[in-house]
């Protein structure tokens, strides 16, 4: 893979970043945010296998095997979380969970 | 004539000589048996004392015997004809002697020094090597012949016996204890035994029934233990410390009867007096020790001191701060002042130390140093010297106030401090053998005075001859014969001990020295003898003769005398006398009239009656008229007892050596003469009532000079009133103004300080730095908190957000930088 082929990649890879932070950010459904910071971690997945493929090395490859599979179990203790949100509060809205606030 | 020096040094002195160091230590350990379990003995403690007392005196027999037999060998060994066997036989019979002696506290003590043997015997041989060494190129004293003829005995020396352990070493100066036996030493060995030996057994009857009986007894055997130490003493450290130790037994003694404030007085007294006198010892040794090129070796500073390789500056000032100590330890003028006061201690102690052994601890040291002080004060020269003057002052001092004191025990002291004088003067004008005779013979009759004092004061309760004796020949005959005889010898009538002493220091004044220089202590001396004369008459007359004065002793009528204290003690001490002392009782019930003292005190007495009859024949002089005394009598004092090497001015150590008066009928006779003239006046004077009486009472001159002597010469007042007080009154003043402007305000000074800068460090410190800091930063946090509280929304998209902008802020860091 050269360079103009890694570059597409990475620009995918920053556009993916960008639109999940502005997801964490900006939404207010929680699920929302959970599933814009997928986002910003898949963003990571292409950036580690472009490179990995740039280098001729599956270590990339295999790092973002991990980086999916931790993700899955954030997004599960996530996804409780929210869930018992709404348990309690009939609502997923953050800007309504703010019991930390100082 | 060399290889004879070399075989007198190697003569064997004997068992006894060689091992006489165990009699201090038996003393010693007397002392801390009768302090161990004597309570427990109770009466019989004093048996520990007697018996170690006993063995001692054996043994110093024993030694003197050896000691004869060492001489003797010493001088054939010179004349190169070896008598060996007459000295084993004499040795024989020495050691039988001391088979006898031997007590079971002694053995315990005889391993002990056995274990110490080894190691003594490589010490004891170089300090023998060297002064055989530095006496070899004085030796040929044959060469110089010219007093060959005359004095043939003179030509050999007598190597003291010598042992030395070392204590400890620092650098090259070792500091030793060990013993130096020569002639003086072995002498006074017997003197102190005997007499220590008669005082234990006389105060076994004396003191009975006393509440601290064995802390008396164990005194007495420390101060046996001191004296003999100190006659023995090897090195002047040595000498110090003994000297000191048998001052600390003085002064516990004197104080034995310490819940009366005058005797604890007199205890304090004598100490603080004979602290004057200690500084010039120790001065004195301080600078012996530094001009003898840092040694302490006795032998060796006397033998550099002859030879003339100490410069005589040295020597006059260590001879000088040596005077210092004899005049406070032997009572001579102008610190004779605690030995009179020393008699508030009881009789047998005054006997002991203050009259026959302690206080001529001060003449027996010039006696030791003899090489220092005659090169110092140049003895042998034409002029007079501080010694013989010291002397000479305190015999007629002494004797004169001899004559004003009513107590008994006093007069006895100030015939003692006059006395002493004799022998100072003895010495001062170089009569080293006078005056060591006079020791000698002054110890045996002025112990039997004393003693017998006691033994008067022992029936009649009291000292006071004027208002409590008189007549007390017709109660105890026994004690006022030995009485007499002493006096005799004490006066100097003809065939008695004293005539002889006395006489050989007149004939010393009147013939050494250059020129006739000493002819004034010849006037003194001859002076001096009428005095004490007159004053011993006018005490026997008192005490012996006239009417009972006594016999008064229901009442209180005698607690204003110079003795209120002792006869309170002994009349309490016969009221609870033991079982053992019945004879007693009904005399101390009923105050009847005094009889003859016990045993105990008599035997004493008639001991020391028979010395002072027959001790003035050791040194019957071979001259003059006496020419036909045989040569194996004459002079046989002189012979033994005088030490002969280079550690001592005799002949061939040094020029113008030691030289020994002849007997001279003339001054012998006026001195006997003026001894009866004072009798014969007191005689008129107190028996007859002859003479101006009452002069006192009409003369303006003779009230005065009574009234100088009964306030003795205004030396008490001049210490205590003048010195004393004089220092104590403005230093008390400057004391007590410096304490209170000086201390006082320095002490309130630093209180005030204080408190201001306290004040200080409240105010500005505490409560601004530190309360500041820590109110500050809980202010600072406080504050800060309010700030910071306003971020934490509880909105965790805004924490994201932050938490995204700082990240890319340190990205865009990050890429600049790098």
């Amino acid at each position: 893979m050269d360079d103009v082929m890694l570059n597409q990649f990475l620009l995918l890879s920053a556009v993916l970043f960008c639109a999940g932070v502005y997801g964490v950010l900006a939404k207010r459904n929680a699920v929302i945010v959970l599933m814009s910071i997928e986002l910003i971690l898949n963003a990571v997945n292409i950036n580690l296998v472009a490179f990995g493929a740039h280098n001729g090395t599956v270590a990339g490859a295999v790092f973002a095997l991990f980086v999916i599979a931790v993700a899955a179990a954030e997004v599960g203790v996530g996804l409780a979380i929210v869930l018992l949100i709404y348990r309690n509060r009939r609502s997923v809205d953050l800007d309504e969970v703010a019991q930390m606030k100082g | 004539m060399f290889a004879a020096e070399a075989a007198a040094g190697h003569v064997d002195p004997g068992f006894l000589l060689e091992h006489a160091y165990v009699v201090p230590l038996v003393m010693a350990a007397s002392f801390g048996l009768t302090l161990a379990i004597g309570k427990r003995l109770g009466r019989h403690a004093s048996w520990i004392g007697i018996a170690s007392i006993g063995f001692c005196f054996l043994f110093a027999v024993g030694a003197n015997v050896q000691w004869y037999d060492y001489v003797h060998d010493s001088e054939h060994a010179a004349e190169a004809e070896a008598h060996a066997d007459e000295a084993e036989s004499h040795g024989a019979e020495a050691e039988s002697h001391e088979e006898e002696g031997h007590e079971d506290e002694a053995e315990s003590h005889e391993d002990e020094a056995e274990s110490h043997e080894e190691e003594a015997e490589e010490h004891s041989l170089a300090p023998a090597a060297e002064g055989e060494s530095a006496v070899g190129p004085m030796a040929p004293v044959a060469e110089e012949g010219g007093h060959g003829e005359e004095e043939a005995h003179l030509e050999f020396e007598v190597q003291p016996v010598q042992k030395a352990w070392t204590w400890w070493t620092n650098g090259t100066v070792e500091f030793q204890a060990g013993m130096l036996l020569d002639g003086m030493a072995v002498m006074m060995l017997f003197v102190v035994t005997l007499i220590s030996l008669l005082v234990h057994v006389f105060s076994t009857d004396y003191v009975a029934g006393d509440r601290r009986y064995t802390h008396y007894f164990a005194f007495l055997s420390l101060f046996s233990a001191a004296m003999l130490g100190f006659v023995m003493s090897q090195n002047t450290l040595q000498l110090i410390t003994m000297w000191e130790l048998v001052g600390v037994c003085s002064f516990a003694l004197i104080g034995h009867w310490w819940e009366e404030k005058p005797n604890s007085d007199a205890a304090l007294k004598a100490f603080l007096t004979n602290r004057v006198g200690d500084v010039g010892l120790l001065v004195g040794m301080v600078i012996l020790f530094f001009a003898a090129g840092q040694t302490f070796d006795i032998i060796e500073i006397n033998t550099l001191a002859n030879a003339g390789d100490i410069t005589h500056t040295a020597l006059l000032v260590a001879s000088l701060c040596l005077i210092a100590a004899v005049m406070s330890k032997s009572g001579q003028f102008i610190l004779h002042t605690w030995l009179p006061d020393a008699m508030a201690g009881p009789t047998p102690v005054s006997a002991l130390i203050h009259a026959a052994t302690m206080v001529v601890a001060g003449v027996f040291m010039v006696a030791r140093m003899y090489g220092v002080f005659w090169n110092g004060l140049v003895i042998g020269g034409s002029s007079v010297n501080a010694l013989a003057v010291v002397g000479g002052i305190t015999v007629l001092g002494g004797a004169g106030l001899a004559f004003v004191q009513s107590d008994i025990k006093k007069v006895l002291a100030y015939s003692t401090v006059s006395q002493l004088g004799y022998m100072v003067m003895a010495l001062g004008v170089g009569a080293w053998t006078a005056a060591m005779f006079h020791l000698f013979t002054h110890a045996f009759f002025k112990a039997g005075l004393f003693l017998g004092s006691g033994s008067v004061a022992h029936a009649v309760h009291s000292f006071d001859m004027k208002k409590d004796m008189g007549g007390m020949k017709q109660f105890m005959p026994k004690t006022f014969w030995t009485f007499a005889v002493c006096t005799a010898a004490l006066i100097g009538i003809f065939p008695f001990a004293g005539f002889w002493s006395k006489d050989e220091i007149l004939a010393g004044a009147s013939q050494l020295g250059g020129e006739g220089s000493y002819t004034a202590f010849l006037v003194v001396g001859s002076l001096g003898a009428l005095m004490t004369a007159a004053y011993m008459t006018r005490c026997i007359y008192l005490t012996f003769f006239g009417e009972f004065r006594g016999g008064h002793h229901g009442e209180v009528s005698h607690g204003t005398e110079d003795h209120p204290v002792e006869e309170d003690h002994l009349a309490a001490d016969s009221g609870h006398g033991d079982d053992l002392e019945a004879a007693h009782d009904p005399h101390a019930g009923d105050h009847g009239d005094p009889h003859e003292s016990g045993p105990r005190i008599l035997v004493p007495l008639y001991i020391l009656a028979a010395l002072a009859v027959v001790a003035g024949f050791t040194n019957i002089p071979k001259s003059g008229v006496l020419d036909w005394v045989p040569d194996g009598v004459a002079l046989q004092f002189e012979h033994l007892f005088e030490p002969k090497g280079g550690y001592f001015p005799t002949a061939g150590a040094i020029e113008g050596a030691l030289s020994h008066p002849e007997f001279d009928i003339v001054i012998a006779l006026v001195s006997t003469v003026l001894g009866l003239l004072g009798i014969g006046l007191a005689y008129a004077w107190y028996f007859k009532g002859l003479g101006p009486h009452g002069i006192t009472s009409r003369n303006r001159l003779a009230r005065a000079g009574h009234t100088l002597l009964v306030n003795k010469y205004y030396f008490d007042h001049l210490y205590t009133g003048v010195i004393a007080g004089g220092f104590k009154g403005p230093i008390a003043r400057a004391a007590n103004w410096f304490n209170q402007k000086g201390l006082d305000g320095v002490v309130n000074g630093v209180g005030k300080g204080a408190v201001a800068g306290g004040r200080f460090v409240y105010d500005q410190i505490d409560q601004r730095v530190v309360d500041g800091a820590v109110n500050g930063a809980g202010a600072t946090a406080e504050g800060g908190g309010q700030v910071f509280r306003t971020m934490q929304t509880g909105k965790v998209q805004q924490y994201g957000a932050i938490l995204f902008a700082a990240t890319v802020v340190l990205a865009g860091v990050f890429i600049v930088v790098v």
